[in-house]
């Protein structure tokens, strides 16, 4: 039974980290909370489960909503961050806010209100591992999360769009004079930061089965408070901070009812802010930056 | 009363940031009724005696005093309240406000709580009469109503002192008050200031306009590396051979 | 009046608090993403007030809007520690844990939600809201607000010319949720049914959205907002699906062409000038 519950805790804690990352890759690099992410995310899954639906595999669902939400997500960083990128950091927040509410309204307009479901059988198959089980669908999100996780390093530290991102998080105006092209490193990242928030919408909707309009908010929002939880300034806390949230969160289901859930998740988000800022497991406390 | 005491003092006070000492056991007092100048190199610790001065940063070690009494580690705006007023060396004036506002806003709040959230233009003429007194002084009334960030440069130093003088002070400090100020408007400046210390105000300076400083000040006190090499009236600083050498020392690598 | 029309004036009298709550906040550089959670402690506790005590409804309000104010001090300090993004996402955790304490606690019936409360009638919003705008347009001329501004502009300065910021930031966000809290209570006593679900992130970010647009630097800007997010949806009745659709763009648009909003300083000024020079 824990073992079970600690693997449901897992695949949550996957997707957690997926869309997370992609908060942090803006957030950690430029200092900008895009909140549009939350229902890029949600718009991602819809395209996914879409496709999944229309009989196709799961794999080519996760490619669509990944080049779909990327696509999307590229729109969100010239219209709503390029002509604010040095307004005060509230404004971009707002504009990025005002996507959010196009994407939800547009969702729920093409798909209405009610959970869109995917097909049950789709779940049938199982793997056991002595007493639990697992089906074959959470070991796609595993496995997918970890894929991309491992893309995503992979880019970050090996590649000279992985050194242009990290010039630029570092300084903009230096970056830009040892010829990083650093408006093209922002839209990467912007993209970048798409294509896993639209995998993770997939991968959501296979954890849960379905997909609504308002799981933008009810997890997308949650996946702020892991990035907060990893480190905010540290892309990636969030890999240890996403299934260890993933897990308290179903561990509280379990022993505190469903009620405790939410407040357990933001209340340890809050506390990270005020009390560790530079995340549970940062190192080094680095003051008021980005702020 | 400490009246006839120093109206600031330094005692022993270090301040490090990070592995840098910035300043080393700085000891020095500001005597009442006179203009003193804090000068020396760049780097050398002046702004940072300011930033203690008024509580922007917390002190290491040693104890500041005003008019006798430990200001260590109090909050500016106490300190501001308790009688000492400061202008920046990168002006900092409120981006939204107009030169009369910011002139309004400083005023230490006198009487009645609900004057104070009354609009001020329905009571309060004291308040007012404060304002128009401050402006006055600066030659400022004639751009009242200028968003004060818009202005020139050399009027924008204007404002800050301004606004600093309607807090009400008794030791005002001034951060490099003539840069970017053309000759006429320094010399102007230099007779407002020579008028508000004849009529009771401490002054204590930066300033980098060195015959500025020596026509101007009544004492000096002279910084370098955060320890004082020298201090004495402007002629004493003036003669002064280690002055000499930490100035033409820098002239001769500039 | 039609009781169409009223509905929908008190929706905007309603409105225009939430809005002025999210604006006496932000007027000193503190963005709040969770104001409506103050509106739901308002509510609900204005609601027990008079559901479950009898109390008259006017001193139901008054209790509620002081407690929520406290509560507003008691959420302002720690907010001091954090700035810009930091803060906001601080609040919108803290918005998202009291709806869900709301949820999940029975004596405020949980999901089911709370009912019973006898209705108000729409001049007596009103008289609350217009109140309320009329205060802070007032205050917005005095000393203290110029205080609030200085704090906004420039933290730091303004304590080294003798403000003290900790105390006006952390009153702004008393007197916000104070605001937001007398909302509240009249929304439950107007809706005559209340559910967490009234008071989740939507609600908060469609407080912020009426200041953003309507006007962030003069509280009227709030009522522009407040009446724009109520009554044009209304108006385009064809386009009721895509109401969203347009605010979100023209939040976009709003930020990028003119960041202080609607409603600004200097069109209030010139309105109100116009306005006091007619016999």
């Amino acid at each position: 039974m824990l073992l079970q519950q600690v693997i449901n805790g897992l695949t949550l804690g996957a997707v957690y980290t997926l869309i997370a990352l992609s908060f942090s890759l803006v957030m950690g690099i430029l200092g900008v909370l895009n909140l549009a992410i939350a229902d890029l995310f949600m718009l991602g899954g819809y395209f996914g489960l879409t496709v999944v639906i229309g009989g196709h595999s799961v794999w080519l669902a996760i490619a669509c909503a990944m080049v779909g939400a990327a696509i999307l997500a590229f729109v969100v960083e010239r219209v709503a961050y390029r002509p604010l990128r040095d307004a005060p950091v509230i404004m971009p927040l707002l504009s990025t806010i005002g996507f959010s509410i196009i994407f939800q309204n547009v969702a729920l307009n093409l798909w209405g209100s009610d959970p869109l479901q995917l097909p049950d059988e789709l779940f049938d198959e199982r793997i056991a591992i002595g007493p639990a089980s697992v089906g074959v669908m959470q070991v796609v999100v595993l496995a997918v999360a970890i894929i991309l996780v491992a893309a995503l390093a992979a880019i970050v530290q090996k590649t000279w769009l992985g050194r242009g991102l990290r010039a630029v998080a570092e300084n903009w105006d230096v970056a830009r004079l040892l010829g990083v092209p650093a408006s093209r490193v922002v839209s990467a990242a912007f993209i970048l930061s798409g294509l896993l928030s639209g995998a993770a919408g997939v991968l959501i909707g296979l954890h849960y089965s379905a997909i609504t309009p308002f799981t933008g908010v009810d997890t997308g929002l949650k996946a702020i408070a892991v990035m907060v939880v990893g480190g905010v300034n540290r892309i990636w806390g969030v890999l240890i901070a996403g299934p260890l949230i993933g897990i308290i969160e179903v561990m509280s289901i379990v022993y505190g009812g469903s009620a405790a859930r939410d407040m357990v998740v933001y209340g340890l988000m809050i506390l990270v802010l005020l009390v560790r800022p530079q995340g549970l497991l940062g190192g080094t406390r680095t003051e008021g930056q980005r702020v | 009363m400490s009246s006839v005491g120093p109206l600031l003092t330094f005692a022993g006070v270090t301040k490090r940031f990070g592995g840098i000492v910035a300043l080393n056991e700085l000891s020095f007092a500001v005597r009442p009724g006179q203009i003193v100048g804090l000068i020396g190199p760049n780097g050398a610790g002046k702004t940072t005696v300011f930033n203690l001065a008024t509580g922007a940063y917390p002190v290491n070690a040693g104890d500041i005093l005003f008019e006798g009494r430990s200001i260590t580690d109090a909050p500016p705006h106490r300190i501001v309240r308790s009688g000492m007023a400061r202008t920046f060396q990168n002006i900092r004036l409120f981006r939204s406000m107009t030169v009369w506002e910011h002139v309004m806003v400083a005023q230490p709040t006198k009487g009645s709580g609900l004057r104070h959230v009354l609009p001020s233009s329905w009571g309060d003429p004291a308040a007012r009469e404060r304002a128009e007194r401050a402006l006055s002084v600066l030659d400022l009334g004639g751009v009242r109503d200028r968003i004060a960030a818009t202005l020139p440069y050399g009027l924008q130093r204007k404002v800050e002192i301004a606004r600093a003088l309607s807090a009400e002070p008794r030791l005002l400090l001034l951060d490099e008050p003539v840069a970017g100020m053309t000759h006429g408007e320094a010399t102007d400046l230099r007779d407002t200031l020579l008028r508000l210390c004849a009529g009771g105000l401490t002054i204590f300076m930066i300033e980098h306009d060195m015959p500025f400083v020596m026509k101007l000040c009544d004492y000096l006190y002279v910084l370098d590396f955060g320890s004082l090499i020298a201090e004495g009236t402007p002629d004493a600083v003036r003669r002064n051979p280690v002055v000499l050498e930490v100035y033409l020392g820098k002239e001769a690598h500039a | 009046m039609s009781t169409y029309v009223a509905g929908l004036l008190a929706d905007v009298g309603i409105g225009l608090l939430g809005g002025l709550s999210v604006y006496i906040i932000l007027a000193t550089g503190q963005l709040s993403l969770g104001n409506a959670a103050f509106m739901a402690v308002g509510a609900y506790l204005c609601a027990a007030l008079t559901v479950l005590l009898n109390l008259p409804l006017t001193a139901a309000l008054v209790i509620a809007a002081a407690a929520t104010g406290v509560m507003g001090i008691v959420v302002g300090f720690p907010a001091l520690r954090l700035r810009g993004i930091y803060l906001a996402m601080a609040t919108l955790g803290f918005g998202e844990m009291t709806r869900s304490f709301f949820l999940n606690f029975g004596f405020t019936g949980g999901a089911n939600g709370f009912h019973g409360m006898q209705p108000v009638s729409t001049l007596y919003i009103w008289a609350w809201a217009a109140g309320v705008l009329v205060l802070v347009t007032v205050l917005e001329r005095s000393r203290l607000w110029l205080e609030l501004r200085a704090v906004n502009d420039d933290e730091v300065a303004s304590g080294l010319v003798g403000l003290n910021a900790t105390a006006i930031k952390v009153g702004a966000f008393g007197f916000g949720a104070a605001v937001a809290g007398l909302g509240g209570g009249l929304f439950a006593h107007h809706r005559l049914y209340i559910e967490p679900a009234d008071f989740g992130f939507e609600k908060s970010v469609e407080m912020v959205l009426m200041v953003i647009l309507g006007g962030s630097t003069v509280a009227p800007g709030a009522l522009i907002g407040s009446a724009l997010l109520t009554i044009l949806p209304e108006a385009l009745r064809v386009l009721v699906d895509w109401r969203f659709t347009g605010f979100g763009a023209l939040l976009i648009l709003v930020l990028l062409f003119r960041r202080q909003g609607i409603l600004d300083r200097h069109l209030w000024r010139r309105l109100a000038g116009r306005r006091g020079a007619a016999p």
